[in-house]
C-alpha cells in the first residue's frame, strides 16, 4: 500500500471535519476523494501532504510512519487548487526549484526540466513568467513542479476547477494519459463526479466528515451504498419507497400485469421535456407525494404517443439499481 | 496635435477613440491639465528656482561652496547617516512587519498603532522626546545630544514607519498556498523566505527605504535640538542650509540644496533598479 490514512480525526472548533477516516490506497493508483464542498476532502488531502495535522490517527507513506513528519520530508508532490506558482521565477525556475533546494548537479536539474515541460507541453514556454501563461498552462505548470522531485505520492487539489468546459475536458484526458505514463500513486479531490467516475481507478466518497463508500466507478453506480452515493454519482428519482435512476423506469400505457413482475404505480404525465436524443417525464404518481422522473429514448416516446396528461403505468426495470427511501413508510 | 486637429475629415477620423500616442480625449486632455498645472506650481517651479539660484553665482560658485571643507563635512555626514539608517530601517522594518503580520501576541494592535507616532508627531516633538530619555537629564544615564549616534538615533526614529508600513501590506496579500507548495517541493522554512518570500517584499522594501532615505537627508526639526550642529563632528546638510540663509547666503544655500536633490534622485533611480533586479532572479 502506498498510503494508509487509519483512524483520522480533525475538528475546527465544534466543526467535525472528518471522523475515522480510513483508506488504504494501492501503489500507482489513481484515485478520486469525490464529495460535496466542504466535506472534508481537501482536508484529508492536505493532512496526507503534511500541510495540516489531524487531531488523531495515522498517515503512513510507503510504508513509513508520516504522521509526525513535516510536509519537507513526506516526498509528497502537492498541486494546488490555485496553482501557488512562484510568479516571480520563469516557468523553467518554478520547475527546477525543488531540484536545486535538493542540490541535485546544473546538467541534471536543466535535463530533467526540459524533460517534464516536454510532458506537459510547455517547452516553448521555458522562458515566460507564470503571469504569460493561461489557466490550463500554469496548472500544468504547477503539476510539472510537482513532479520534478519525483514524489513517491501526487496529491492534486480541485485539479480541474475554474477552468472552462473545454480545458477541463482537455486536462482531464490528460491527466489519465500522464497517469498511464508516470504510474505515480495519485490521488485528486473533485466535487465533479463526471470527473471522478472518467479519470479514477477508484473513488472514495466523502460526505460530512465520513467516507460513505470506497469502490471502483461501476461499484459505485451500480452498487451504492446508500441513499447519499447514488444520489451524488447519478440522477435518482423515487418511485413508491424506493429511489432509482430515472433510465431504470419502465413505462407502459396499461397496466397489463406480466407474473413474476412487481406491481406497477399508475399516475398522469405532468410536464415533457426534450433533451437530445432523449426524453424527459415528470410523472405525478397517484399517492406518492412527489414527481417522478423517467427518462426514455425519443423513438420509444413516438411509439406510445406520450404528451402532458397520458395516464401512464410505472415499474422498475429488471436489474434496476434502487435504495430504500429512508424513513418513508410503503406508499 | 495641431497637425491632427486641421486635418480635414479622412480616414483618421472614422475611429471615435484616438490611438495616437498624443492623442487625448477631451476629458482626459483638461485632467492632463489640471494634474501639470498642480504639479509644476507646487513641485517643479520651486525646484527650478532653486536650481536657478544656485546657478546664479556661476559654475565657479557651486563648486567652491560644494568643496569648502566645512560643507562637504556636512554633506558626507548626511548622506552616510541617512545611508546607514536606511540599511538598519530595510532590515528591522521588514522585522516588525513580519511580526505585525503574522504572528498572534498580546498588544498587537496597540502595537500596530504606535508604529505610526513617529509619522504623526511635529519632528521637533520627536527630538523633545528623544531630548527627554536620552539628553543630558537623562533617567537611564545616557546622553546622546551633541554626538553623532544622536544623530542616528534621531534619524531611526522619524524614519521608523515607513518600510513597516509599505510591507506590511505586500505580506497581508502574500498566498499561504505559495509557502505551502515550496514546503511540500522540500524547501525549509529559511530557503521558503529567501527565494519565495523576501523577492516579493523587496518591491516593497526598497519603495519604503527610499522614503525613508529621503526623510533621512532632509530631517531637520528632531535634528535642531539633538545633534549640537558642531561644524565637521555633528552638522548636517539641512542646518547647514539654515546657517547659509542666517549668514545671507542664498546662492550657498541653494547649492546644499539642488546636490540634496541630486543625491535624493539618484538613490531612488538605484534602489529601483535593484529592487527590479531581485524581483525578476529569485
Amino acid at each position: 500500500m502506498s498510503i494508509e490514512v487509519s483512524g483520522i480525526n480533525k475538528k475546527y472548533g465544534d466543526f467535525v471535519a472528518l471522523e475515522d477516516i480510513n483508506v488504504s490506497l494501492p501503489t500507482g493508483q489513481l484515485t478520486a476523494l469525490l464529495g460535496p464542498s466542504g466535506g472534508g476532502k481537501s482536508t484529508l488531502l492536505r493532512i496526507i501532504a503534511g500541510l495540516d495535522t489531524a487531531d488523531s490517527g495515522s498517515v503512513e507513506i510507503e510504508g513509513v510512519n508520516a504522521t509526525k513528519l513535516p510536509p519537507q520530508k513526506r516526498n509528497v508532490g502537492f498541486v494546488f487548487q490555485h496553482y501557488a506558482v512562484f510568479k516571480h521565477m520563469t516557468v523553467a525556475k518554478n520547475v527546477a526549484f525543488g531540484l536545486e533546494i535538493r542540490k541535485r548537479p546544473k546538467a541534471e536539474v536543466k535535463a530533467k526540466v526540459a524533460e517534464l515541460l516536454e510532458l506537459v507541453h510547455l517547452s516553448q514556454f521555458a522562458h515566460r513568467l507564470p503571469s504569460q501563461l493561461s489557466g490550463g498552462q500554469r496548472r500544468r505548470l504547477a503539476l510539472a513542479r510537482a513532479l520534478a522531485v519525483e514524489p513517491s505520492v501526487l496529491l492534486l487539489d480541485e485539479p480541474f476547477g475554474a477552468l472552462d468546459a473545454k480545458v477541463r475536458k482537455e486536462l482531464r484526458d490528460w491527466l489519465r494519459r500522464l497517469h498511464d505514463e508516470v504510474h505515480v500513486t495519485t490521488v485528486f479531490v473533485t466535487h465533479d463526479q463526471e470527473e471522478a467516475m472518467e479519470v479514477a481507478d477508484e473513488i472514495v466518497v466523502i460526505n460530512n466528515g465520513r467516507i460513505e463508500q470506497i469502490g471502483t466507478p461501476d461499484q459505485l453506480y451500480d452498487e451504492p451504498a446508500n441513499d447519499f452515493v447514488m444520489g451524488f454519482l447519478g440522477d435518482v428519482t423515487r418511485l413508491g419507497n424506493v429511489r432509482l435512476r430515472p433510465h431504470d423506469i419502465e413505462l407502459a400505457l396499461s397496466p397489463a400485469v406480466t407474473p413474476g413482475t412487481p406491481p406497477a404505480f399508475a399516475g398522469v404525465i405532468e410536464r415533457t421535456l426534450r433533451l437530445g436524443f432523449e426524453l424527459r417525464l415528470t410523472v405525478d404518481v397517484e399517492g406518492q407525494g412527489e414527481t417522478t422522473q423517467v427518462v426514455l429514448s425519443r423513438t420509444h416516446a413516438r411509439a406510445l404517443d406520450l404528451g402532458v396528461g397520458t395516464k401512464v403505468w410505472l415499474r422498475p426495470a429488471t436489474g434496476a439499481i434502487s435504495v430504500p427511501v429512508l424513513g418513508v413508510a410503503s406508499a | 496635435m495641431t497637425e491632427v486637429l486641421v486635418k480635414p475629415a479622412g480616414p483618421a477620423r472614422t475611429s471615435s477613440r484616438p490611438s495616437g500616442l498624443f492623442r487625448l480625449t477631451p476629458a482626459s486632455g483638461i485632467g492632463l491639465g489640471i494634474a501639470l498645472v498642480w504639479f509644476s506650481v507646487l513641485v517643479l517651479l520651486p525646484l527650478a528656482a532653486v536650481v536657478g539660484a544656485a546657478a546664479a553665482g556661476g559654475w565657479g560658485a557651486f563648486w567652491n561652496t560644494l568643496t569648502d571643507a566645512q560643507t562637504f563635512a556636512a554633506l558626507r555626514l548626511t548622506v552616510i547617516e541617512a545611508g546607514l539608517v536606511t540599511v538598519v530601517n530595510g532590515i528591522l522594518g521588514t522585522v516588525v512587519a513580519w511580526v505585525l503580520v503574522r504572528d498572534q501576541f498580546f498588544g498587537k494592535r496597540i502595537l500596530d498603532v504606535v508604529i505610526d507616532i513617529p509619522f504623526a508627531l511635529p519632528t521637533i516633538v520627536a527630538g523633545l522626546v528623544l531630548l527627554s530619555l536620552y539628553g543630558p537629564e537623562s533617567p537611564v544615564g545616557i546622553n546622546i545630544v551633541n554626538t553623532r549616534q544622536g544623530i542616528f538615533l534621531a534619524l531611526l526614529f522619524v524614519t521608523l514607519p515607513f518600510v513597516v508600513r509599505t510591507v506590511q501590506p505586500v505580506l497581508i496579500e502574500l498566498d499561504a498556498d505559495v509557502e505551502e507548495a515550496a514546503a511540500s517541493l522540500g524547501a525549509s522554512r529559511f530557503t521558503t523566505f529567501r527565494r519565495i518570500i523576501l523577492p516579493s517584499l523587496v518591491p516593497a522594501i526598497t519603495a519604503g527605504s527610499s522614503l525613508g532615505f529621503a526623510r533621512a537627508i532632509s530631517e531637520f526639526g528632531s535634528l535642531v535640538l539633538i545633534s549640537g550642529n558642531t561644524p565637521y563632528q555633528t552638522e548636517v546638510a539641512s542646518l547647514k542650509i539654515l546657517k547659509f540663509i542666517e549668514g545671507d547666503n542664498q546662492a550657498g544655500a541653494a547649492a546644499v540644496a539642488v546636490l540634496l536633490l541630486l543625491v535624493a534622485i539618484v538613490t531612488i533611480v538605484i534602489l529601483d533598479v535593484v529592487s527590479r533586479r531581485v524581483a525578476r532572479r529569485g
